[in-house]
């Protein structure tokens, strides 16, 4: 099966491409990549005035498969992803059971493969049911196809274990995946310490629950030579943490999602709680550092935190919400914001979408290279559209953005070749 | 040379000629293990104290049978049978003893540097049976000597020793050991069982046991303390088994004659498999036959070895 994608701006950051290219798939893979091919093939798009990247790459989602389905499982996960242009997702291990076990990794595994539209790689739990008291297999676990360990949702709060962790990972050269954050100072805190949520009335979580907690792994990294990956910063000091720590050599990468470099904690008022989620949304300067850092290259990706959750659990008051909003259909057209904002260029941004992240959990994607598996998408970076909830495929609506009017949108997604994903338009 | 030591603390302080005198001295000893009567009159009249605070058959039993074929008065001391359960400390429980003019105390204890605080205070011999995770001399010797007995010549072979290496103390005296008759030692563990520094006494670390035991002459295994499993060193036994654990798989990756040692007690199924621990290439019962050679040598040289054959 020959697909021939024709005079598309190919951006293709790992081999350092932007270009009109023409691309030739066959049979899943990316046969040719040259200026202009000509060929027979099953199916010629013409993709004039489009951006053709590697398909995005999200490693940060909650598909709360097994166990809360009624949120979102791997097959609407997987659409929703689809639709945002994502072709490969990493997924977090806090389902129901959690993923600490082969027998859980390898079911997710499957199912995406059977059922789903998009690749699915499973992110194990660091300690047995995310009780932050002992290791998790991570040898087997590794086996069972697993690119890193994260109990996210919760810190691990014990620094041995966290140091263990970092060692036993290493021995099998595997990443730690980061949630930091310091319950204790955290307490019931419910959005952003700082002037808005004293005006609310409502409880701050202030950065220094974040900051100290990001400071600890980094030390844990340096300390024992492991890699670290910090997941959702949210604040200048979390930036600059890493920043300082590259600096020193720290194996150390982190990511930033679309919600904290678009909102600050002012799109709480009126008790949003859309606008809930861990780590909250922060102030105007927080927003400007993450920008800084993306600029800079301090943060190596953007990933969305896609943290499904159903109406009744956002539908009550604010302290009581459910924290996270969905991400995977926002993040594209979030992302390209930031170019037209001039807070990074084109290449920077696709880079921070496909080839960076890929690299973090070790997947062979991420790139448009000969030989590579032909997972593409094509964007229309001047398509002018509502995002609505109407139009969303995830089972949750759980999203702040609501309304908003987007610019750029994957308008079709390949899949090993396949189109997982056309927009009607 | 006579060799005379007035104790013996650790392989660390040996050279490797005083090593290769008391292996000599061991081999010369060891027929007497295999006579009908086994008893010789050497230290006939010598009074030795196996003073143990910590859990032991091998050691134990070895030093104490050493003792007696040569015929000294051997009395043996464990610390939850004695008064150090009511309070009393190291430092007066030796006095005390040494007030009944033994000739040697040969200690265990959980604390390391134990047996050479004792030597500093004391002014009869003391021998090491195992100090906390500091070090364990004679089990070097005896796995030195078991080497020797199947390889001949310990100079250039190969020896990985796999385990709990963090907390082991047969590790620490057998790196000395090998590395003073010349052989190479590789190391094997998962990283959270690897204490930092540990190239610097002499060997090439590995977090991979295969890689570890590729090629190797000799494999020692070395048991995980089941007590560590509380303190999140490794997730299970089940997986430290599938990745740590010398099978008969991953056995031959050694060279075909390679021989498996193992200080005991062994925890089958875990860091060795039944397979592999009952096999033909394994020489465990020959360490444990060994070792009481090996300390009626040590035993011998510290009451005054050569001095004591004129008398």
């Amino acid at each position: 099966m020959k697909i021939l994608i024709k005079n598309g701006r190919m951006i293709d950051p790992a081999n350092q491409i932007d270009a009109i290219q023409d691309i030739l798939v066959e049979n899943g893979i990316i046969t040719s990549v040259a200026a202009a091919i000509n060929t027979d093939a099953e199916e010629i798009i013409d993709a004039s005035g489009l951006l053709i990247t590697p398909g995005l790459v999200d490693i940060h989602t909650h598909l709360r498969d097994p166990g809360q389905e009624y949120k979102e499982d791997i097959v609407s996960g997987t659409r929703a992803a689809a639709a945002g242009g994502i072709t490969s997702l990493a997924c977090m291990p806090n389902t129901s059971p959690v993923n600490d076990s082969l027998a859980i990794t390898k079911y997710i595994i499957a199912k995406a493969k059977e059922e789903g539209s998009a690749n699915v790689f499973p992110i194990a739990c660091i300690s047995k049911g995310m009780k932050g008291e002992i290791l998790a297999e991570m040898g087997e676990l590794k086996e069972g196809g697993c690119v890193g360990f994260s109990d996210d949702g919760v810190p691990v709060s014990k620094g041995e274990l966290m140091r263990r962790a970092f060692e036993y990972a290493d021995t099998f050269a595997m990443p730690i995946i980061s949630h930091a954050e310091d319950l204790s100072l955290v307490g019931t805190g419910c959005m952003n310490e700082g002037s808005v949520a004293t005006e609310l009335g409502l409880k701050g979580i202030p950065w220094v629950a974040e900051d100290s907690a990001t400071a600890r792994e980094i030390m844990l990294a340096e300390f024992t030579g492991g890699r670290l990956h910090v997941c959702h910063v949210s604040t200048k000091g979390s930036v600059d943490l890493v920043r300082q720590g590259k600096a020193r050599g720290v194996r150390v990468s982190c990511e930033a999602t679309p919600h904290h470099f678009t909102l600050t904690d002012e799109t709480v008022r009126g008790y949003n709680t859309n606008a809930k989620m861990n780590p909250p949304l922060r102030s105007q300067e927080d927003v400007d550092a993450i920008h800084a850092g993306l600029a800079d290259g301090t943060i190596d990706a953007i990933a969305t935190d896609h943290a499904p959750h159903h109406y009744d659990e956002k539908n009550v008051e604010f302290a009581a919400a459910m924290n996270g909003i969905i991400g995977l259909e926002s993040l594209l057209p979030l992302s390209l914001k930031l170019v037209e904002d001039g807070v990074v260029n084109l290449n920077q941004v696709i880079s921070l979408l496909t080839d960076r992240p890929a690299r973090i959990i070790g997947i062979d994607r991420g790139t448009l290279s000969v030989g590579a598996v032909a997972d593409i998408t094509l964007i229309d970076p001047q398509l002018e559209w509502e995002f609505t909830l109407e139009g969303l495929h995830s089972k949750s609506k759980n999203t702040p953005f609501a309304g908003w009017k987007m610019k750029g949108a994957a308008v079709r997604t390949l899949l090993a070749g396949k189109t997982v994903f056309e927009r009607s338009l | 040379m006579p060799f005379n030591p007035k104790h013996i603390l650790s392989i660390k302080t040996l050279t490797a000629e005083e090593i290769n005198f008391i292996l000599n001295t061991a081999d010369s000893f060891k027929e007497i293990n295999t006579r009908q009567i086994k008893k010789v009159p050497t230290l006939r009249g010598k009074t030795i104290v196996n003073l143990f605070f910590e859990a032991s058959t091998r050691t134990r039993t070895s030093f104490e049978i050493a003792g007696k074929r040569l015929s000294a008065d051997t009395v043996n001391i464990s610390a939850s049978s004695s008064s150090v359960v009511k309070g009393e400390t190291l430092e007066d429980t030796a006095q005390n003893i040494e007030a009944m003019h033994p000739d040697i105390i040969v200690m265990r204890h959980s604390a390391s540097g134990a047996c050479d605080y004792l030597a500093e205070r004391l002014n009869c011999s003391v021998i090491n049976a195992g100090d906390g995770t500091h070090e364990h001399p004679s089990q070097a010797l005896l796995d030195a000597f078991t080497i020797r007995q199947h390889k001949g010549d310990i100079k250039g072979l190969t020896v990985t020793i796999a385990g709990d290496i963090a907390h082991s103390r047969v590790v620490r005296s057998n790196i000395y050991c090998l590395n003073k008759l010349g052989a190479k030692v590789k190391i094997a563990g998962p990283r959270t069982m690897l204490p930092p520094g540990l190239e610097k006494l002499g060997c090439e670390v590995h977090h991979n046991l295969k890689d570890a035991i590729t090629d190797a002459d000799c494999i020692m295994m070395l048991r995980i303390q089941r007590e560590r499993q509380g303190k999140t060193l490794i997730p299970s036994l089940r997986e430290y088994s599938r990745f740590f654990g010398l099978n008969d798989n991953n056995l031959q990756l050694a060279k075909d004659d390679a021989i498996v040692l193992h200080p005991g007690p062994m925890n089958r199924g875990v860091e060795i498999s039944s397979s592999v621990a009952d096999g033909k290439q394994n020489v465990i019962l020959d360490q444990v036959e060994n070792g009481v050679a090996v300390r009626m040598a040590l035993l011998y040289l510290v009451a005054g070895g050569e001095k004591l054959q004129d008398s």
